[in-house]
């Protein structure tokens, strides 16, 4: 049963993930966390973290992670990585390998993205929203790391992985 | 038949070695396929990959899905994408199967934590503020940006009926825009 629902819950997410990575994450904390409750809010934090450490693209990662959570077995990444991944292959196969040319010009597609690309800005927000709790901040010391870690992204284009390794080294350092 | 195997390994290679996500991997792919392999010409690949940030689902997926079907159809689709995510699944079942006992009795580990979750945070906002600023800062893709945001957040829509319903306002306003023009 929870295996079926995993697979659900994951197509689903394959399916509207338009925009990367990082807009999938907002589909995936609603199903996961939200809807599910398979992962803790600070559980979710954790898995992000470790996806964005690891090779390869975030909602692969994050969909073996949590299938594993989800069932405490192998079998529960499997279910979760092919059904995240299975959308993109359908609609790759069935309509943008097959009408490449018509899809490129077409003005229809451009007016969907058109209200899509800014909904997927917005999907991004409202989970950094709902990351920001009392499991990832727990005290001034983490309010002064998520401010270094924000400038430096946002100023100085630090590498994100770098700075992942530079708060651990600090959470170990002040904790 | 060793067609199979080499874009296997060419998409395996891709993803065991490029941390940060998909955008990550969109070099490489194309370092590996148009300019090592020649499977995609430059400009086809360029095309591609445009169409591949427009379907939904991970783009380094929807790229690999799309050389594999221009190489051999829809065959040579299933390996290449089980060539790109296999890296990826291997190594983090291991470390679920690692972490998910260590993190719960390990008080090193429990610190390191503390310090990534905030700024894990802080590593999804510089993206969501970098496109809201290459959007151009204009009315509507503000507006759009944050009713989707105040609707997830307060009212618990799922981000799924707020992805269909601003696609379908992408749609109409495009529609009535073209019609108010050629009049």
């Amino acid at each position: 049963m929870i295996y079926w629902q995993l697979f659900i819950s994951f197509f689903k997410i394959g399916l509207f993930g338009f925009g990367g990575g990082y807009a999938m994450l907002s589909l995936i904390q609603n199903e996961v966390v939200e809807v599910h409750e398979w992962v803790s809010a600070s559980e979710f934090a954790d898995i992000v973290a470790i996806s964005q450490m690891t090779p390869g693209p975030i909602a692969i990662n994050s969909a073996t992670y949590i299938g594993y959570t989800a069932t405490q077995s192998v079998w529960g990444s499997v279910i979760a990585t092919i059904a995240v991944s299975l959308p993109s292959v359908i609609i790759m196969l069935i309509i943008f390998c097959r009408f490449f040319l018509k899809f490129r010009d077409n003005k229809y597609v451009g007016y969907v993205m058109s209200g899509l690309k800014p909904a997927v800005i917005g999907l991004i927000a409202a989970t950094v929203i709902m990351l920001v709790n009392a499991s990832t901040f727990i005290d001034y010391k983490s309010i002064i790391l998520f401010g270094l870690a924000f400038l430096a992204a946002f100023r100085l284009k630090t590498n994100p992985i770098l700075l992942i390794v530079l708060a651990g080294v600090a959470g170990y350092v002040l904790y | 038949m060793r067609i199979y195997f080499e874009i296997f390994w060419s998409f395996f290679k891709i993803g065991a070695f490029t941390i940060g996500g998909g955008y990550a991997m969109i070099p490489l792919i194309e370092a590996e396929v148009v300019n090592k392999k020649k499977w995609v010409a430059k400009d086809e690949f360029a095309e591609m990959l445009a169409l591949a940030q427009s379907a939904p689902g991970p783009i380094a997926i929807n790229t690999a899905v799309f050389v594999g079907h221009k190489l051999k159809g829809w065959r040579c689709s299933i390996v290449s994408m089980l060539g790109a995510i296999l890296p990826s699944f291997i190594i983090i079942v291991f470390i679920a199967l690692f972490f998910n006992s260590a993190i719960k009795n390990n008080e090193v580990i429990e610190r390191i934590f503390k310090g990534i979750r905030p700024v894990v945070v802080a590593l999804i906002a510089v993206p969501a503020f970098n496109m809201l600023i290459n959007a151009g800062l204009k009315f509507k893709p503000i507006a759009i940006a944050t009713t989707a945001t105040l609707v997830i957040c307060l009212l618990s829509v799922s981000p799924i009926i707020v992805m269909i319903t601003a696609g379908v306002i992408g749609l109409v306003s495009g529609m009535y825009s073209q019609k108010i023009n050629s009049q």
